[in-house]
């Protein structure tokens, strides 16, 4: 799979990416026992939903999970890492484990792709390796009576996500996918760490960017508008650039709208199945959420499409069978940025 | 006739493939070729704003905040921050800033420009900033190497960046130079950094023009030329430039200055300037110059006429309403005596004093009465002057002289003068430098300040024991005692001073200033010692006079009320901060040391071993070494030598007094006023553990004597080593023969004399100059010793060729670390120094709190490995403090107390 290859599927047709993962892993009721292994038998802290780990614990879930989206139609599949760095990890004192994590989960990922990319050349599969933004904020001071104090450094998450991408890449990920940014500044640590791996490996992979807009004013959790986190960002030569998570799919559409204006990659967009109700659960059905993201369709903003919290496989195959009645958007030359 | 318009069909054809650019805040900014001028804010700059340096320094980050948000609300679209100046640690307090700003929308909407001539700031403020910013700025200056590498960090951080047009033959002043490097500069970025073109600011340089000087003619059409070329030629490119400078030689003449910065930007924007620093109160609109005046700006920027200069000076006078040239303006010898009084005080101007004094005398019934009357009367609008930031330091203390020559002049009226009393001044205050400490200048600065102010100051000079100063407090029943210091150690002595205080019932105000002091340690270690009478931190010398002032007054219960909730406040942040500062275990900082790969063929055995004094040194050789602006910091004129001479605020009275200074300067040398010596010695050396071994010879054999290091103990970030000194020198187990040196350098032996004669004419403004010249020849001293030392004695950078500017910028390889000062705090190491340095042949000698003496004195120690670099220690455990006492065979006790201040 390489770089040249998704680009021009990408300008040729809508690509899908896969839905939520720990809306599927919840759907196998583990206990504390199923996160943990040989080597974690006796770990002090408790485990139980630090789904990352699972990709060691129970890489038979994690596997049959990829599978169903797969099934349903995905041409991306996302590395079940989206906490795998030292900093995410802290918590639960498994720092340690960081690099077995993402190595591990990409190649399960790669594996299943393959074997769907055998069966079907024509729809070669991808393996998006997932760097979520971790619990720290680089740019956003945890304590109000100090705003100029921070809980993490640029240089520490750039080494945090430096290794998580190394892993990732010696698992055999396509693609690194920075999503749910929430502080630009985070973002920018994890493009360095891009930049610099590349440096060390000779290799460059792809990177997609997905940003967050938390709520309707349209602005990032670190404050910024939806152009000026494109314009934060626009120096890496991304692959795409998108939002996912946070809002339901409706709200998406004016940012994505304008990031489709401006962005001179590709765009993508996977929303929540809606917003979270009483009980936390996600609750817009696949139809609802299929029939939100009909108008970014026919607007023709959006290259890659999928979704985040609360969608499943079925969400997937109606999205997928949706989208594939349209056209991709296509990139003006006239609205590139950098 | 040169065309100096954009052609913006050009313009247009040339950048038609190219998008905007673009920069963000929280906000996005884009910059097309239509925008209208963008203007960046620089009151958020140290080197530009008094008061913005006034508050990093005085950590008032809150109100420096204020600063930015008056420039955003001023309409300005990018602010410009710069934090480079020498007694501000840059990186931390861009860093600190830039974090501050994030949490202010009202701020953070705007791009940031990063503004520093050094690359690691710069670095430090991309790392914490989350828009796409500017830097401001890069260059060829240290050639392409570092040019291409620092580009391609900014490009991989999202940042613009200014290029200024300066290469390593140096900056650009002619249009020829301007499109030259601005060309080269642009190929490198585009083709060889592969930087988006439309990212590309360039500097060109806005220089002086109408400075009489025939080179400066053609500093601003050039500029214009260049700004055109730029746009019509190097697709995406943009111009930007600091404005005010163009108008440099018009300083004190507003109305012309602003008038040239309107025309300036009229003609650079037509030209193709399209963003630019400038100050929006000092911009005339271009419209409303008168026309006669207009004419004659534009003739100096366009270089229309060989006389423009000159017409627009003949003008600028008359636009004045007067005759501008103070040396012939004798017109204030006409007034009353009392005006002229004043007027020679307020300008400093002994010429007339007598004569004036008496003619006054004879005016009133009594001499009393000329004191109390015009001369009070003139120094309290000196007073108000300096309150009001319009008068200076330098100035203040001028005025002083003049005041104690009438007074001296009165004298002998005053005691033939039966009915005279006592005169009361506003209050008493005591003056003195602590026990084992011998720096005044400070102490002497306030002491001139707060007599100026009337206040009669009882000055017991320097090393004074507490035991003198509490009993001359109480016999002399003074209002006020003043403690200073500049060595860590008199910070103990204070404290002390407090103590007895506390224990002997005295209730005087205590007062505490000095470089070494902080509002901090006087909140934390001294105001709780004496409960019986208030303490308070005096930062400077203009502060002084406030609080001397409430606490003589009925304001005295609120400034001890507010001092008192502000001390606790520091108190509790204090410890606060010190539970959140994270540390490490000794042990745990031993094992992160950074480890230097030693190699024997890197390192040179020096030529000369072992001791060698050098006596009466020629100062004139020593001239050319010295670094200006730590002087004019002495006189609390904060900029960087020789911008300050420009500053628009203080550039004429830093001016004069570079003058005075320069003129005592050659009568130093002259008349030989100053004797110099130096002493240096080169050792065989290995390091064991953190302690350094010397030997008395290249069979290292024998030990001939041991310094001992401390090492950083807080938790840095990853891959961060703890700092020993000890880790520059080869280990003794690496098996590599290791050098290491010392040296104790003086240039005030016999300066009592001068300083004696000077105070005997109520001279304290020589008497200080003095001081404060014969300090920075003993720096420059050290520093040619060093490079000395580096060509020669030593020689491992035998070809060595830097400036005098490189040379302050510390470029060369090898440092000169002392034993005192931030990266080894321990002030008794220095015994052992001198004794290997058998420095009693110096001249210098140690006080009891291991001083040097003469003051103007400089000692420390030599390390040569290419990775050896200055740092702070920091703050150190109990741990490392009782093994570092053990090892030089102290009792810990004792180790605490000289440590203090380093102590967590």
């Amino acid at each position: 799979m390489n770089k040249s290859n998704i680009h021009t599927l990408l300008s040729e047709r809508i690509l899908i990416l896969d839905g939520a993962m720990g809306t599927m892993i919840q759907r196998y009721g583990l206990g504390e026992d199923d996160f943990r292994n040989e080597e974690l038998k006796d770990h002090p802290k408790s485990l139980r939903g630090n789904n990352d780990l699972l990709s060691i614990t129970r890489p038979d879930v994690i596997r049959a999970i990829h599978a169903e989206y797969l099934e349903a139609g995905a041409d991306l599949i996302e590395t079940n890492t989206f906490s795998s760095t030292t900093i995410a990890q802290e918590d639960y004192g498994t720092e340690h484990l960081v690099h077995e994590l993402n190595k591990q989960s990409a190649a399960i990922a790669r594996d299943v792709a393959d074997e769907y990319t055998a069966k079907n050349p024509d729809k070669p599969r991808f393996v998006a390796g997932s760097l979520g933004p971790t619990n720290k904020t680089a740019s956003i001071s945890p304590d109000v009576n100090d705003p100029g104090f921070r809980a993490i450094h640029f240089d520490e998450l750039k080494e945090a996500f430096k290794q998580q991408m190394r892993g990732l890449q010696e698992g055999g990920a396509d693609l690194f996918l920075i999503e749910t940014v929430i502080d630009t500044l985070n973002a920018k640590a994890a493009l360095m760490a891009a930049f610099e791996l590349q440096d060390e490996t000779g290799k460059e992979l792809p990177v997609m960017l997905s940003g967050t807009i938390t709520d309707a004013s349209g602005r990032t959790l670190s404050g910024q508008t939806t152009e000026a986190f494109l314009v934060s960002v626009a120096h890496f030569p991304m692959l795409s650039i998108g939002i996912n998570c946070a809002l339901g799919a409706k709200n998406m559409l004016p940012y994505v709208k304008e990031l489709s204006e401006k962005a001179s990659c590709f765009v993508s967009v996977y929303p929540n199945a809606g917003l979270p109700n009483e009980m936390g659960e996600y609750d817009e059905s696949p139809e609802i959420v299929a029939d939100q993201l009909k108008e970014f369709l026919d607007l023709g903003i959006i290259n890659i499409v999928g979704g985040c919290c609360g969608t499943t496989p079925d969400h997937i195959r109606a999205i997928a069978k949706l989208a594939s009645k349209y056209e991709p958007r296509s990139i003006h030359p006239e609205t590139a940025v950098a | 006739m040169h065309d100096l318009v954009l052609d913006r069909s050009k313009l247009d054809a040339l950048n038609q493939s190219l998008p905007n650019l673009k920069l963000s805040g929280l906000e996005p900014l884009e910059v097309r070729s239509d925008s209208n001028f963008i203007n960046v804010g620089e009151r958020t700059n140290v080197t530009g704003s008094r008061k913005f340096l006034r508050l990093i320094q005085e950590d008032s980050f809150d109100e420096a905040l204020s600063v930015a948000r008056d420039q955003v609300e001023g309409g300005a679209q990018i602010i410009d921050i710069n934090m480079d100046e020498g007694m501000i640690d840059g990186v931390e307090a861009m860093t600190r800033f830039l974090n501050l700003i994030q949490a202010e929308p009202d701020i953070a909407r705007v791009p940031i420009m990063i503004d520093s001539s050094k690359w690691e700031i710069i670095e430090a403020g991309l790392k914490v900033v989350q828009g796409k910013s500017v830097v401001n700025s890069i260059s060829l200056k240290s050639g392409e190497e570092e040019f291409i590498e620092q580009a391609r960090k900014v490009k991989r951080y999202g940042a613009a960046v200014i290029v200024m047009a300066f290469d390593e033959e140096g900056q650009a002043d002619t249009y020829e130079r301007r499109v030259e490097i601005c060309q080269r500069s642009y190929r490198i970025l585009v083709d060889v950094v592969n930087f988006p073109p439309q990212d590309i600011i360039f500097d060109p340089n806005i220089f002086p023009v109408a400075t009489g000087m025939e080179e400066h003619r053609l500093n601003a059409l050039d500029f214009f030329r260049s700004a055109k070329w730029i746009r019509e030629n190097l697709p995406g490119a943009h111009v930007s430039g600091g404005v005010s400078n163009v108008s440099f030689s018009f300083r004190g003449n507003n109305l012309v200055r602003e008038a040239m910065h309107s025309a300036f930007l009229f003609h650079g924007i037509r030209a193709g300037m399209d963003m630019g620093i400038v100050n929006p109160t000092m911009l005339e609109v271009y419209d409303d110059i008168p026309k006669d005046l207009l004419e004659r700006v534009e003739d100096v920027l366009l270089d229309r006429r060989d006389d423009a200069t000159e017409r627009l000076l003949e003008m600028s006078e008359s636009v004045k309403g007067k005759a501008k040239k103070k040396e012939v303006d004798l017109s204030w010898r006409d007034t009353t005596v009392e005006k002229r009084l004043e007027h020679a005080l307020v300008h400093g101007i002994t010429d007339w004093i007598e004569e004036d004094t008496e003619s006054a005398r004879q005016q009133f019934d009594r001499p009393l009465e000329v004191i109390e009357g015009p001369l009070m009367d003139g120094m309290n609008v000196v007073g108000d002057l300096f309150g009001d930031g319009k008068m200076f330091l330098p100035q203040v203390v001028k005025s002083a002289r003049v005041m104690k020559k009438a007074v001296a002049y009165l004298t002998p009226y005053l005691e033939a003068d039966k009915r005279s009393g006592e005169r009361a001044a506003k209050g008493k205050i005591l003056m003195a430098t602590v026990k084992g400490d011998v720096h005044d200048i400070g102490k002497n600065i306030v002491g001139v300040v707060l007599s100026c102010n009337d206040y009669e100051i009882v000055d017991l000079g320097v090393m004074v024991a507490p035991e003198k100063i509490l009993e001359t407090a109480q016999a002399e029943d003074v209002d006020i005692i003043g403690l200073s210091g500049l060595i860590t150690p008199s910070l103990d002595e204070m404290v002390h001073v407090a103590k007895e205080m506390q224990r002997q019932d005295i209730d005087i105000p205590l007062l505490i200033g000095g470089a070494t002091t902080s509002r901090v340690h006087t909140a934390v270690k001294i105001e709780p010692q004496l409960e019986r009478a208030p303490v308070v931190h005096v930062l400077d010398a203009s502060r002084s006079v406030t609080i001397a002032g409430s606490l003589l007054s009925s304001d005295r219960e609120r400034l001890v009320e507010s001092t008192k909730a502000e001390y606790e406040r520091v108190r509790e942040h204090h410890a606060k901060k010190k539970s959140k500062k994270q540390m490490l275990s000794y042990e745990q900082a031993m094992n992160n040391r950074l480890n230097l790969h030693f190699d024997s063929k890197d390192i040179t055995r020096p030529k000369r071993q072992g001791v060698q004094h050098f006596e009466d040194i020629d100062l004139s050789e020593v001239v050319e070494f010295i670094d200006w602006t730590p002087f004019f910091r002495t006189w609390e004129l904060h900029g960087r030598y020789p911008k300050i001479l420009s500053d628009e605020v203080v550039g004429s009275e830093a001016q004069k007094l570079f003058d005075d200074a320069q003129a005592m300067l050659q009568k130093i040398i002259d008349e030989r006023w100053l004797g110099a010596r130096a002493t240096i010695a080169l050792w065989p050396a290995n390091s064991s553990g953190d302690d350094i071994v010397l030997y008395s010879d290249n069979s290292r054999s024998e030990e001939l004597g041991r310094f001992h290091m401390l090492r950083q103990q807080a938790k840095y970030a990853p891959g961060v080593p703890n700092l020993s000194l000890a880790d520059f020198i080869a280990p003794v187990d690496s098996g590599v023969e290791d050098y290491m040196g010392g040296f104790v350098v003086t240039a005030g032996l016999g300066i009592e004399e001068k300083v004696e004669e000077f105070e005997r004419n109520h001279d304290d403004y020589n008497s200080i100059l003095l001081k404060a010249l014969a300090d920075r020849f003993a720096e420059a001293l050290a520093e040619m010793m060093h490079r000395r030392v580096r060509l020669d004695d030593w020689g491992y950078a035998a070809s060595e060729d830097l400036d005098n500017e490189a040379l302050i910028g510390e470029k060369y390889r090898g440092i000169r670390p002392a034993p005192g000062y931030p990266g080894c705090p321990d002030h008794t190491e220095k015994p052992a120094l001198f004794e290997l340095l058998e420095a009693d042949k110096s001249g210098v000698s140690l006080t009891e709190s291991l001083a040097m003496y003469p003051a103007a004195s400089v000692s420390g120690w030599y390390f040569g490995h290419p990775e050896s670099k200055y740092f702070g220690l920091g703050k150190i455990g109990l741990d490392q403090v009782e093994a570092y006492a053990a090892r030089k065979g102290y009792s810990k006790e004792e180790m605490e107390r000289w440590l203090g201040p380093n102590l967590h």
